[in-house]
């Protein structure tokens, strides 16, 4: 929808802004060829050029034009570098065939009010490049893992094959070491072992106190809330220090049941956060009309509190799971040699710098956290639907 | 209301008055939700609380000086150390028998160490002295151990005269009293029957003797498992008798001693009567000359109570000295520094991630809801991913092999020969820290500017405030709730962090946690450990006191 009637612009003011645009990829290419005043050069020209042509001449032929520049850039950026550039140049001759008609056109005055001045258009836009680099500083390292658990060779960085896109320069040996390695299967095997327990034991005893706090006369419920949530807030290393020497003192330290016992401290907070969360909008009277018809309270919490909350119990279970599966300095100290979990290998890995498993086993995690976030957003959305809100 | 017209209190269905009914009921739904909440509250507070509490104690504990060396503590309490000069031969003699019995526990070099922290060297003079200690009182030694048959030169008369025969009286005061002695100093039990009581005549008479051999007998029966009287005393035993029996009255006790071996112990009084009297002071300095030195005489002292103070003042780069608190020497000062980087960096990292989350949450509070949706997952998902995945993921791009030079050099925008040194330090702990803890200042802040009511920014615009004007005066105010929660949270956090400054921080961009962590694990100071915990956990708790006002730990969001 149009929020404003737009004019195409004049062939001079899009040719100049393309120029500028042109300038400054011009600039990028330059430098990595050796000159960067000559790739300014260069670039502003060729996109002036192309702005002034498309907007006074091409206008009408959007798509051919713009495939067509693709394939320019493409085949321009093959001649010159090979295959990586190819894809640079295909991706360049996009953006200069987008930006072109975008300018032409107006497109970027059409959504906005009416009222705005250039400037705040162009601080609108801009504004908008500054978040997308925040969102590309948020996702890049998980990003840039991904394709180098491929990686051939034994190197952190990527190799003059991978750029080349090179079949010689990927494989899944990294996978393979990790699935066949025994330290790293027996980390997973522990990992698995450990989070589980400790998951079970927060939900069930986060899941009773949660209820018990949002009941409405609760003493000292402040100070309880505030007990409650501290593994959260505690230094893990002040946590870890002392499970560490209590631990060791009631002979719990280097035993699956004491590493159980202190992951379960620290996923608590977030059972008790997320559940109580939940019951914020749990009406009281559902529980009345159940006992109203006769049910104890033990059927009531399981056939009509349990189903309303369960959403929130699920997701506060899968962060307790998480906190535990992702855990490291509180197992570091508490755990021995046999309780060596996930975390723990990639922790000393990264130390002692020993392969590019690392980064599998990385791509991996990322795998599970992005099954983990979908679920739980799914719950959410879910859970608010059951309370009558509206999803946001 | 049929019987308005009945006086008295309003009563329920059940009878009894309305107010105490209603009281009533409102106690079963306090006790039921306390009920409820119980299990949870003492499983945090066995498992978490108590153990944190059980730690942080260890900061002012102290009684390691006292079970080590119990008697020199308490002989050098008189000792005056402005004096100038070292202690008198009395405190040199409870130190021998002191660091023997601690040198046979093996005991001697953890005190050393431990009071290493307070005085540089003074953990060498203690291993040193534990090897030789069984030296002194030698040629008395050999001398009783010769005279008459030598017969006191085996365990089985020993035993006879210091257990005083089969039917004597024994002192189980004095055994009950070595007993915890012992147990004090090696945290061991010392319980059970060892097959010996000292003899109450014996004990009476030669009082240090007596005590000498039962910890000797102690030790045989308990560590070793051995029979008491079969085994060689300890030098302590010989030195302890051929002292008492020169001293004044000495001679007169053993002429009024009657029990079993009163010959033997008659002619090794003889034998022993030509040497001259064992001076324990010029013993000691023998072995060392450091132990006349006042200044480790004086660290003795000064350490010698069950609780002290030099831990948290270590921690801030102070000890005591010699007229009180004082500071330490230049190239012991660390601390301070350690904790002014960690709250600077701290505060870095709070202030790039309140820049770099304003308006990541502007934008995702003000797009429609399904584009802010597909955003929200940019910024979940590095929240749900593993911590090690993302601190790897730095390493591999900040290190001089790593991603982002490779694409400066390749943009020509370095020289490949000085790639920029962007891990190991501050910088990269900072940039690392950043990512990770973005999510947590993003989310506050977008739960508060969701609230926030457009409508008012077009109402300032259409009054004529500018752009700028409007913000600034009408939505920031609006959002600084936002900005103090996710600042405190992110603060709270980054202050304590530990696994990623360890990773990617090198020496200079390490915080606090990690020195706690090498006390804990490496240099093994855990008193230190605990008082550098104690003062973090304070600046935590005090911020996380500061949340609960503001914002209200209820009110945490996750996602």
């Amino acid at each position: 929808m149009a929020l404003t009637p737009v004019t195409n612009q004049t062939p001079a003011f899009t040719a100049a802004t393309s120029a500028a645009a042109g300038a400054i990829l011009g600039l990028f290419v330059g430098t990595a060829q050796g000159s960067g005043l000559m790739g300014l050069i260069l670039g502003a020209a060729l996109f002036g050029v192309m702005g002034f042509v498309f907007s006074s001449m091409l206008l009408e032929q959007q798509k051919p034009i713009r495939w067509l520049t693709i394939a320019a850039f493409a085949v321009a950026g093959f001649l010159m570098g090979g295959l990586p550039a190819l894809v640079l140049g295909a991706l360049f001759g996009w953006f200069a065939g987008w930006f072109i008609f975008w300018i032409a056109t107006s497109s970027y005055r059409k959504h906005l009010v009416p009222y705005l001045t250039p400037g705040q258009v162009l601080w609108h836009y801009g504004f908008r490049v500054i978040c997308g680099a925040i969102f590309v500083f948020l996702i890049t390292p998980i990003l840039v893992v991904m394709p180098l658990s491929f990686n051939a060779e034994n190197f952190f960085t990527f190799t003059p094959e991978m750029l080349r896109f090179d079949p010689a320069g990927y494989s899944l040996r990294h996978y393979r070491d990790f699935l066949t390695n025994p330290d790293w299967q027996q980390a997973l095997w522990n990992s698995l072992r450990i989070a589980p327990m400790a998951t079970l034991l927060s939900v069930s005893f986060g899941t009773l106190a949660a209820i018990g706090l949002s009941q409405p006369h609760v003493p000292f419920r402040r100070a309880i809330m505030a007990v409650l949530i501290s593994p959260m807030i505690v230094p893990l290393i002040i946590s870890a220090a002392g499970m560490y020497f209590f631990y060791s003192r009631i002979g719990l330290q280097g035993t699956y049941v004491g590493v159980v016992l202190a992951h379960a401290a620290l996923g608590i907070p977030f059972v008790i956060i997320t559940v109580t969360a939940t019951l914020v909008g749990f009406d009281n009277s559902l529980t009345r009309a159940a006992a109203n018809m006769g049910a104890g309270p033990v059927t009531t919490f399981f056939r009509v509190q349990m189903p309303l909350i369960l959403p929130g119990v699920i997701s506060g279970g899968l962060f307790a799971f998480i906190t535990s599966f992702d855990e490291v300095v509180v197992v570091l100290f508490v755990g021995s040699a046999g309780q060596k979990t996930l975390p723990w290998q990639m922790f000393t890995g990264l130390r002692e710098q020993i392969s590019p498993t690392i980064l599998a086993v990385a791509t991996i995690l990322v795998g599970i956290s992005i099954c983990l976030l979908t679920t739980v957003e799914l719950l959410r959305r879910r859970s608010e639907r059951l309370r009558g809100m509206s999803p946001s | 209301m049929s019987d308005t017209t009945q006086s008295g209190p309003v009563l329920a269905a059940d009878g009894t008055p309305l107010k105490r009914s209603l009281a009533r009921a409102l106690r079963m739904q306090k006790l039921r939700a306390l009920m409820l909440i119980a299990p949870l509250l003492i499983f945090i507070l066995l498992a978490f609380i108590f153990p944190i509490a059980d730690m942080l104690f260890r900061s002012v504990e102290n009684r390691i000086v006292a079970d080590t060396l119990p008697e020199t503590v308490v002989t050098l309490k008189d000792w005056d150390p402005m004096s100038g000069e070292s202690p008198d031969e009395a405190v040199y003699e409870s130190l021998y028998y002191d660091l023997f019995v601690a040198a046979e526990a093996k005991e001697h070099t953890k005190l050393g160490t431990r009071l290493n922290y307070e005085h540089t060297g003074i953990s060498s003079l203690f291993r040193s002295s534990g090897r030789k200690v069984d030296d002194i009182g030698k040629a008395d030694v050999k001398a009783i151990q010769r005279s008459g048959d030598g017969e006191l030169k085996n365990g089985a008369l020993w035993y006879e005269i210091m257990s005083g025969g089969s039917s004597a009286a024994g002192d189980t005061d004095l055994l009950d009293g070595e007993r915890t002695k012992l147990a004090q100093l090696t945290g061991e039990k010392f319980s059970g029957d060892i097959g010996f009581v000292p003899g109450a005549e014996i004990s009476k008479l030669f009082p240090r003797t007596a005590i000498a051999y039962t910890d000797f007998a102690l030790f045989t029966a308990v560590v070793d498992g051995d029979i008491v009287a079969e085994e060689k005393p300890w030098e302590t035993v010989y030195v302890a008798f051929a002292t008492e029996v020169s001293t004044d009255g000495g001679a007169a006790n053993l002429a009024s001693y009657t029990g079993p071996g009163a010959d033997a112990l008659k002619a090794a009084a003889a034998a022993i009567a030509d040497l001259p009297p064992i001076s324990f002071k010029e013993a000691f300095l023998d072995i060392d000359k450091d132990w006349g030195n006042v200044g480790n005489w004086r660290t003795i002292q000064t350490y010698s109570p069950e609780y002290t103070t030099g831990y948290f003042l270590n921690s801030v780069d102070l000890h005591l000295g010699a007229d009180g608190v004082e500071a330490r020497p230049e190239n012991q000062q660390i601390y301070i520094t350690l904790f002014k980087r960690t709250m600077i960096m701290s505060l870095m990292i709070t202030g790039s991630c309140i820049l770099l989350g304003y308006p990541v949450a502007w934008i995702l509070a003000n797009l429609p809801t399904r584009s802010a949706n597909l955003l929200m997952i940019l910024v979940l998902l590095p929240f749900w991913t593993s911590l090690l995945v993302r601190t790897s993921a730095w390493k591999v791009m900040l290190q001089q092999q790593g991603v982002i030079n490779d694409v400066l050099v390749w943009l020509g925008l370095v020289a490949d020969d000085a790639r920029l040194v962007m891990i190991n330090n501050q910088f990269g702990t900072i940039v690392a820290m950043t990512h990770i803890l973005l999510p947590f200042m993003i989310l506050p802040m977008y739960s508060v500017m969701q609230t926030i009511n457009p409508t008012y920014l077009r109402a300032a615009k259409s009054l004529g405030a500018t752009n700028w004007t409007a913000f600034w005066r009408v939505y920031f105010p609006q959002s600084v709730p936002g900005i103090g929660a996710g600042s405190i949270l992110v603060f709270i956090l980054s202050i304590g962090y530990y696994i990623t400054p360890e990773i990617v921080g090198g020496t200079k961009g390490v915080f606090i946690s990690n020195r706690i962590a090498y006390h804990i694990s490496s240099s093994l100071n855990w008193g230190l450990a605990a008082a550098l915990g104690s003062i973090l956990l304070a600046v935590v708790l005090l911020l996380y006191w500061a949340y609960d006002k503001i914002v209200g730990i209820d009110n945490v969001k996750l996602g």
